[in-house]
């Protein structure tokens, strides 16, 4: 018991160091302003504010269109509405999506851009292989969720004279709050921090993208990109922009407590 | 197919069954308008089954089959082309353990007024205070409203359920024993209450203490094994049950 605390603790506090003694030397205000420019990976100046701004174009929209699909998927998953074998043969797919690596949703991107003639990667494909990735992870902690709602609740509100689609509405989506904020923010932890999806699909660039067929530099693809340089002043550049990675994804699990716990107020047990 | 003037609910040959488990057989029973009914018998007899038959929640659990016809106002609630929300809406549920829905105290009454009625927020609020004042809650709630529905007590949610459920103005309320999870003075509240609403509604009213239906039944239905062993008025059921088998559980034999 004592001896497993001490792992995952101990794992924790040996990322965050590693990460933070190599990379708050390198950070600045400059960094975390600037676009890369020309000579950021050579070893001049500049930052990677490109690359945050970009990571963000990337996993908002993507949590979003996650979002909006998984939640009606998995609405429609419960057996109010779908009968139970079919729904657990979605479920069963969802699952098996799940576990797909996301290399296979950045080549399977991928194949289409160079079918629609598509080169060098684009901001909106990043965004749709996100989606891929998020859509099983979201919807699937959403339908968790909402399972795990007693049968009781669902009756109270059916016996008040409620149609399927106001229980859903109303009452469910009430109970199952907390569960859709926390899958919710766990499809964009690990959208913003997928590397091998997007790595076939952006690009890269050194400037902020303008529009959705604009290539575009991300935080975790920087990352590969820094660590592949021969200069070890421009590799410590990396741990920098994993630190400002891990930041966000702090950030992320702080702000999904305070709102499950906020949304968990009216939660019947 | 008309139902006598003082029957609210009729079955006529009712079957249910869980898979292949029958679990009510041939229920032919008749249920007075405006009085007490309490349908009794052993656990697992089917009593609840049978009690949300009547307002087809049945049919949202999985593998359930119903036959026979359920006759609620002179009409047959089983026929296809019905707008089932409505026929629910006629019927307010009292549940063993009462779940409030995930919303506020006032909330929660409101919840009903709010999808069938265009009311304004006066007549709303008017009208919530009139339903927890009936369930003798208001004064307990009052100055916290809008507090989550979750922080009162058993006895408190199970009077809340009961306003919630005459908020939608119901003509019938259904009871599935719900006073077995409440403390005994709670207990006498909603005894009271059911007792007070009858007036209004037609209460049904499950239970398996016996001396609860002799405190407050005018009419008492005896399941046993998924069958109507004996119907009628309390009286003449309490004190000359012409069955054999009514008489072994009155006397405790059978339980």
């Amino acid at each position: 018991m004592l001896a497993s605390v001490f792992i995952v603790m101990g794992s924790l506090i040996l990322i965050v160091t590693v990460i933070v003694l190599n990379g708050a030397p390198s950070l600045s205000f400059e960094i975390l302003t600037q676009t890369s420019g020309g000579g950021f990976y050579l070893g001049a100046g500049g930052g990677f504010l490109n690359a945050i701004v970009g990571s963000l174009l990337l996993a908002l929209p993507a949590t979003g269109l996650a979002f909006v699909i998984g939640i009606i998927i998995a609405l429609y998953l419960q057996k109010d509405f779908l009968k139970p074998g079919f729904a657990n043969f979605v479920r069963l797919c969802l699952d098996i999506l799940w576990g797909v690596p996301s290399v296979v949703y950045g080549v399977f991107c991928l194949t289409i851009m160079i079918a629609i003639g598509m080169t060098g990667g684009s901001l909106l494909f990043g965004v749709i292989a996100l989606t891929l990735l998020e859509i099983p992870i979201i919807t699937r902690s959403i339908d968790e969720s909402i399972k795990m709602i007693p049968l009781g609740l669902k009756e109270s509100a059916y016996s008040l004279g409620s149609t399927k689609f106001e229980t859903a509405m109303k009452v469910v989506r009430k109970q199952a709050m907390p569960g859709i904020i926390a899958g919710v923010l766990l499809g964009f932890g690990r959208g913003i921090g997928d590397a091998a999806s997007i790595l076939l699909t952006v690009g890269d660039s050194n400037y902020f993208p303008t529009s959705l067929t604009d290539q575009t530099a991300a935080l975790p693809t920087m990352i590969l990109n820094l660590v592949s340089m021969p200069d070890q002043v421009v590799q410590n550049k990396a741990y920098a922009v994993a630190f400002v990675l891990l930041v966000i994804v702090l950030l992320i699990s702080m702000v999904t407590r305070y709102l499950t716990k906020k949304s968990s107020k009216h939660i019947i047990k | 197919m008309k139902t006598s003037k003082n029957n609210q609910i009729e079955t006529k040959a009712l079957n249910v069954s869980f898979l292949s488990n029958a679990v009510l057989k041939d229920i032919t029973i008749q249920i007075p308008a405006r009085q007490l009914t309490a349908i009794i018998g052993p656990s697992g007899c089917g009593k609840t089954t049978l009690l949300k038959s009547f307002n087809r929640l049945l049919e949202i659990q999985d593998d359930v089959k119903i036959r026979g016809e359920i006759i609620v106002d002179g009409i047959n609630i089983m026929s296809g082309g019905l707008n089932v929300p409505d026929i629910r809406k006629k019927m307010g549920l009292i549940s063993q353990k009462p779940y409030p829905l995930p919303m506020s105290i006032f909330e929660n009454v409101a919840y009903g007024l709010r999808i069938h009625h265009d009311k304004n927020a006066k007549e709303l609020s008017e009208a919530v205070q009139q339903c927890l004042q009936e369930v003798g809650l208001w004064n307990e709630v009052k100055d916290r409203l809008h507090d989550p529905a979750s922080r009162l007590s058993v006895g408190q949610q199970q009077r809340l359920c009961l306003a919630r459920a005459i908020a939608v103005q119901p003509e019938i309320i259904l009871c599935d024993e719900p006073t077995s999870a409440l403390d005994p003075l709670a207990a006498q509240q909603i005894e009271k209450l059911l007792l007070k609403l009858k007036k209004e509604f037609t209460v049904i009213l499950v239970t398996h203490t016996l001396r609860q239906a002799k405190r407050v039944a005018d009419y008492v239905i005896f399941l046993y094994f998924g069958m109507v062993i004996e119907q009628g008025p309390a009286d003449e059921f309490f004190n000359h049950p012409k069955n054999p088998e009514t008489k072994a559980y009155l006397d405790g034999e059978i339980s």
